[in-house]
């Protein structure tokens, strides 16, 4: 069970959503999931054993790193990206109730053709509209939650290479060395910009749909 | 641990749950699974290589301390959790491939054995009556059973789930009392508490579950009452007519003599037959 299993979930609601959805869900795999999964983890791998303090105490390190990092940034991403796709799944499961819904009317009589209902693709009005602009708002709540709890826990975005630790069992203050600072700042801005475009996309998304439905409403009453 | 494996295995159920039961396997799998897999196996990974404690003697302090503290680690636990709360489920699996089985059966006695009836029997939903209700309540309540006995051994185990930074160990062979510390103490509670909370979520959508099943099975049993000629049966009986039901029992009765002369003396057991026990 890993990333690829998600991918063939939301591959899935990627039918159902509008052109800025799409682009939307192909940051998300591309450079997010992806760059996670082939270049973070490897920087972050060795975080702790790497993590040296200048003192023979045995328990310092360890009560340090608990202290400097009480979250890995790779855990905090990995849980950034499920919070944020799932909303999507809401969708994915209002699109199947709608296709449900249908089959019934099929075989009580009506006339409609099976296949050509396996591959319609869902016009996004009525409750489908809410449910997918509610799933855009959850997404932008998540993103925005995540990226206050990195710049909360981490003081900003930026790794320092030196920590200076006063924490029990060390005695008075000890000095600790980050291993790659610069190389996970690197990593830390990339996916922040990332986490940013998505953001952008998401409200992009929100304002069309919101729009498409204020113009519809127009035509109507005119 | 091959989870994409059992994945396979449960999405076949999901197409006979209930709406409340499909959204149960979806925290399962995204929430439990996932962040288990992703997420909490690596911060777990190195429990035991970095657990020093403050003593020089080799090297066996170290094993019986960790030993003491972890009698079974919080990663094989949760595993040991999501795979039999899993399980019930693949008894409304095999309920459903025998009923299907017999309804293949009574079509191929009735000449209806052709593929396309044959892929529908695959096809179709199978509804949640008679039977299959009582197989999806007892899965239902082993789930919470399960999951209830997890929590509590848990519990019993790690007392209130929180791991801390520095823990004491006074066992053989480690001189009077050694302090220990363990790796990432904040990072493994805030994984605690999000699966202790998916697993109560889990709870409560499985209690759900269970009165809706108890709850449509009295409102069905209410409907009957006063309107006994809605019989049920499988989705055949159904969409083939009482024709189709006639001839089932006609060819049945052909093979057994003494149900004829059980039908003979009670006319009315012809519809009772098609009635549910649970309904």
């Amino acid at each position: 069970m890993d990333w690829g299993n998600l991918q063939t979930v939301l591959g899935g609601v990627n039918k159902h959503s509008t052109s800025i959805g799409k682009v939307w869900l192909t940051v998300l795999f591309i450079f997010r999931v992806m760059i996670l999964v082939v270049a973070a983890e490897r920087v972050w791998g060795d975080e702790q054993q790497d993590f040296v303090c200048n003192t023979l105490q045995p328990g310092c390190r360890n009560v340090c790193y608990d202290h400097f990092f009480p979250m890995s940034h790779i855990r905090l991403w990995a849980l950034q990206l499920i919070f944020v796709s799932t909303p999507a799944l809401l969708v994915a499961m209002h699109v199947a109730y709608r296709r449900h819904e249908k089959k019934r009317r099929f075989r009580n009589g009506e006339k409609i053709d099976i296949e050509e209902l396996k591959n319609e693709k869902m016009h996004i009005r009525g409750p489908l509209w809410w449910t997918y602009t509610s799933s855009i708002f959850f997404r932008l709540v998540f993103e925005a939650v995540f990226m206050y709890v990195f710049y909360y826990m981490y003081d900003g975005y930026q790794m320092p290479r030196l920590m200076k630790c006063e924490a029990w069992p060390c005695p008075n203050v000890v000095d600790c060395f980050v291993s790659r600072p610069t190389e996970k700042t690197t990593f830390t801005i990339f996916m922040l910009a990332a986490s940013g475009i998505c953001m952008m996309l998401n409200l992009a998304e929100l304002c069309y749909l919101v729009i498409k439905v204020c113009m519809k409403g127009a035509r109507k009453t005119t | 641990m091959n989870w994409a494996g059992l994945y396979t295995v449960l999405s076949g159920v999901n197409r006979h749950s209930t709406a409340i039961g499909r959204i149960w396997l979806s925290v399962i799998f995204i929430f439990r699974i996932m962040v288990l897999v992703v997420a909490a196996e690596s911060v777990w990974g190195d429990e035991k290589s970095a657990f020093p404690c403050n003593t020089q003697q080799p090297p066996g302090c170290n094993s019986v301390c960790y030993d003491h503290f972890f009698p079974i680690s919080h990663i094989r636990l949760w595993a040991l959790q999501l795979i039999l709360v899993t399980t019930p489920a693949l008894l409304v699996a095999m309920h459903v491939a025998y009923q299907q089985h017999q309804e293949k059966k009574l079509l191929v006695l009735t000449g209806h054995g052709d593929p396309k009836h044959m892929e529908e029997v695959k096809k179709h939903k199978m509804r949640i009556s008679g039977s299959l209700w009582w197989t999806y309540v007892c899965s239902v309540v082993f789930r919470l059973l399960f999951e209830a006995v997890f929590m509590y051994i848990f519990y019993m185990l790690y007392p209130g789930y929180q791991m801390v930074r520095l823990v004491k160990c006074e066992a053989y062979p480690c001189p009077n009392t050694v302090d220990c510390f363990i790796s990432r103490p904040t990072e493994k509670t805030i994984f605690t508490v999000f699966m202790l909370v998916t697993s109560s979520i889990c709870i409560v959508l499985n209690m759900a579950e269970l009165v809706y099943l108890v709850v449509r099975a009295c409102a069905r049993r209410g409907q009957h009452n006063s309107n006994p000629s809605s019989g049920k049966g499988s989705f055949y009986g159904h969409k083939l007519s009482s024709e189709y039901k006639q001839n089932e029992i006609n060819l049945l009765t052909e093979q057994d003599g003494s149900l004829k002369d059980m039908l003979r003396r009670n006319p009315g057991l012809q519809e009772k037959g098609d009635r549910c026990s649970a309904c």
